[in-house]
């Protein structure tokens, strides 16, 4: 495979994709998706909050609970998306362990299975990592059926208790199939196999959140990788000053108007924009302190369709 | 600017009128609502305080979960589940008060169990690990919990407004789906059948249901095992005893929401995934007969040079860089571009909103450059909103 420096730069077969709301978390973990299954190889998206935001993203219908192509990629590679159901993976786990058969759908039709994903929350959390774990470990014919996996994961005010899910179900289940489940999710997510990202923007909400999060995964023992440090502007006004004057005279040279609203409003700008950046500085050097490999995508004009994600695929490829 | 839709000037939606809200005396409780991110608990804060600054009312806040330095700002250094007064702030004029305080969701839910119950009872009841478990992780006790505080706040007739931060909710409809889903796990049938399948069973014309219920009490003991069976039937048990229906507290709840004296502001900031939770509530504040006062939309930004379109300065910038003349006006200039292409962008995303709700009254506050964090910050943002 050509392009193995690249995606060999990402070295964990599951990333987990976290971030405070609005960071843009969905965004990365697709693009993530795409850039790892360059050069022919296959990853899986999922989520699993049950929000469809894969299929906002890509623009198609809800995502059923099964392994979707959503994407193809150049050079043969491919992106299935997975939208996890707690019901249906308890059910698919009962199946599997109990044959449960019709009684299984019976269930599901007094509710029975909605109740039981809803008393214990450990247990629904367990059944959804347990099935990213599946599908992450997942092999037919002494062939991994994904090259990665990139999980869609919970925002970092929830990403800790969501990924411990040992400690959730002991308190509950102190024996039997269920604790077994979630040991092996737990040593997985302990193992090197896995990569918890951070997104965040330079908004101090998000970065607050990230340091948060990032301390409470490393006291779990859970492997962190990459700080993405999303919409990131291109440095401008570097020199930190504006005066009216040459901004008076650059507007003439370029032929533009260069009266004084003009020359205000963009004074104005300016400064909001120098605010802005001297904050952005700020925070930013609170993330290095974390000490973790940091990359940052830039903003995207346009909004984020199929080319923006293959451009934030690219540039988390060239890290 | 090109702006289609006329939203960002509020031609097409009419204006909300926040201070004639704040200063009627019918107005109860104000609930701020909306996804997260988006700055719910700085508008919440802001409408307190200019509340009672301006308008001379007795108001408290209840936030959930409050940006540290936020909190601080109003005096909230500790979460003690009880509303603080707000100290430095200017009500000299008006005679008003600001009270803040945080949601404790675990400590809620204690107080809700003490209030019923005798001390041995509660003790046991707190003991209980599924007490445990569901008063701090269960999915919808927050939103609970902040609806039962609520009601408290409501009921102890001290305040001219109360105003609420909704939580952080994965969807912002959990908020008004949590109580009604706590209930009916509660005093849920499905709960009874589980507990005591042997009187719920003998020649029902349930008996498939009650068959497979059976199977599935009993893969439940498999999975969980029977001690969890214990813990929860002790728990239930416990708790039967002392509520006569969360359903009914619940529905209390409901009605205190539908009630004309509360008021929905949804709030949103002109990003996609914000306005579509945003169009998603107002849909369903509809469908409930919930009061919407109308939709705050923050972090909107402005520009005063609309007329210089991004494709023009863009143009003019790169000539000055070409010349090697001028960097620091050709960067002023980009920073202008990109400030209308961002602005461009909020009014189509924004435009979505006021397509399907043409008629919720709107208010947009322009970003900040950096984040509130103190009363004079809260202060500007409540003379933005009105």
């Amino acid at each position: 495979m050509a392009n193995n420096e690249r995606t060999g730069r990402w070295p964990a077969r599951l990333h987990v994709v976290t971030g405070k709301g609005g960071t843009g978390k969905t965004s990365v973990a697709a693009a993530l998706a795409l850039g790892l299954a360059e050069s022919g190889r296959r990853t899986l998206l999922v989520e699993v909050e049950g929000r469809q935001g894969i299929a906002q993203l890509f623009d198609t219908e809800p995502l059923p609970y099964s392994e979707l192509r959503i994407a193809a990629v150049p050079g043969g590679g491919e992106v299935r998306a997975l939208a996890v159901d707690p019901e249906e993976a308890l059910l698919e786990y009962l199946e599997m362990f109990y044959r449960l058969g019709a009684a299984g759908r019976a269930l599901r039709k007094v509710g029975a299975i909605d109740f039981a994903t809803t008393i214990a929350p450990g247990l629904r959390d367990v059944l959804l990592t347990g099935k990213v774990k599946e599908a992450t470990t997942r092999s037919r014919e002494g062939r991994r059926t994904y090259d990665a996996v990139v999980l869609d994961a919970p925002p970092t005010g929830r990403i800790g208790r969501f990924l411990n899910v040992t400690a959730e179900t002991a308190r509950l289940a102190k024996m039997g199939p269920i604790k077994t489940q979630s040991e092996g999710v737990a040593s997985l997510l302990r193992s090197p196999i896995t990569a918890v990202h951070v997104v965040t923007l330079l908004e101090e909400m998000p970065v607050q959140e990230t340091i948060d999060a990032i301390t409470e995964l490393e006291s779990l023992d859970i492997p962190v990788g990459r700080i993405v440090i999303n919409g990131a502007r291109p440095p401008l006004l570097t020199s930190g000053k504006v005066t009216k004057t040459e901004l008076k005279r650059g507007l003439t040279a370029a032929g533009l108007p260069a009266d004084p609203a003009t020359v205000t409003g963009l004074q104005a700008e300016a400064k909001a924009h120098l605010t802005r950046r001297e904050l952005e500085e700020s925070l930013r050097s609170e993330l290095v302190e974390l000490r973790r490999p940091m990359l940052e995508l830039p903003l995207l004009p346009g909004g984020v369709d199929r080319a923006g994600l293959d451009q934030l695929a690219d540039r988390l490829m060239r890290v | 600017m090109p702006d289609p839709t006329g939203y960002a000037r509020g031609v097409t939606a009419p204006r909300l009128e926040i201070d004639a809200l704040l200063a009627d005396p019918a107005t109860k409780i104000v609930v701020c609502c909306g996804s997260g991110g988006v700055g719910k608990t700085t508008t919440a804060a802001a409408l307190g305080l200019r509340a009672a600054e301006v308008h001379g009312r007795r108001t408290v806040v209840l936030t959930i979960d409050p940006a540290r330095r936020l909190a601080q700002s109003m005096g909230l250094t500790e979460l003690d589940n009880t509303p603080r007064q707000v100290k430095g702030i200017d009500t000299e004029a008006t005679g008003g008060e600001l009270h803040a305080m945080m949601l404790d969701m675990k400590r809620t839910f204690d107080e809700v169990v003490q209030a019923h119950t005798t001390p041995e009872r509660a003790a046991e009841i707190f003991a209980n690990p599924f007490y445990q478990a569901m008063s701090s992780t269960f999915a919808g006790t927050q939103e609970y919990m902040a609806m039962e505080k609520l009601g408290q706040l409501r009921s102890r007739d001290e305040w001219d407004l109360i105003v609420v931060d909704t939580p952080p909710s994965r969807s912002a409809l959990d908020f008004l789906d949590a109580p009604a889903r706590l209930s009916r796990f509660l005093d849920g049938r499905m709960l009874r059948m589980l507990l005591a399948p042997a009187r719920s069973g003998g020649r029902s014309m349930f008996s498939l249901v009650t068959a497979s219920f059976g199977l599935f009490s009993r893969s439940v003991q498999k999975i969980l095992g029977a001690q969890l069976l214990t813990d929860l039937s002790g728990f239930v048990a416990a708790l039967d005893s002392m509520f006569g229906g969360f359903r009914q507290r619940a529905d209390e709840t409901y009605r205190i929401l539908q009630d004309p004296q509360t008021s929905f502001l949804i709030v949103a900031a002109p990003e996609r995934d914000a306005v579509r939770e945003a169009a998603y509530f107002a849909e369903r504040l509809v469908a409930e007969r919930m009061p919407l006062a109308g939709l705050v939309l923050n972090r909107v930004h402005r520009s005063e040079v609309e007329s210089l379109t991004a494709e023009r300065t863009e143009v003019a910038a790169a000539a000055l860089e070409a010349a090697g003349d001028h960097s620091v006006t050709a960067d002023a200039l980009r920073v202008h571009a990109g400030l209308i292409r961002l602005i461009e962008r909020e009014v189509r995303v924004a435009g979505t909103f006021a397509e399907s709700f043409p008629a919720v009254p709107t208010v947009s506050v322009t970003a900040q450059p950096a984040d509130v964090h103190d009363v004079d910050g809260l202060r500007m943002i409540g003379a933005a909103l009105s």
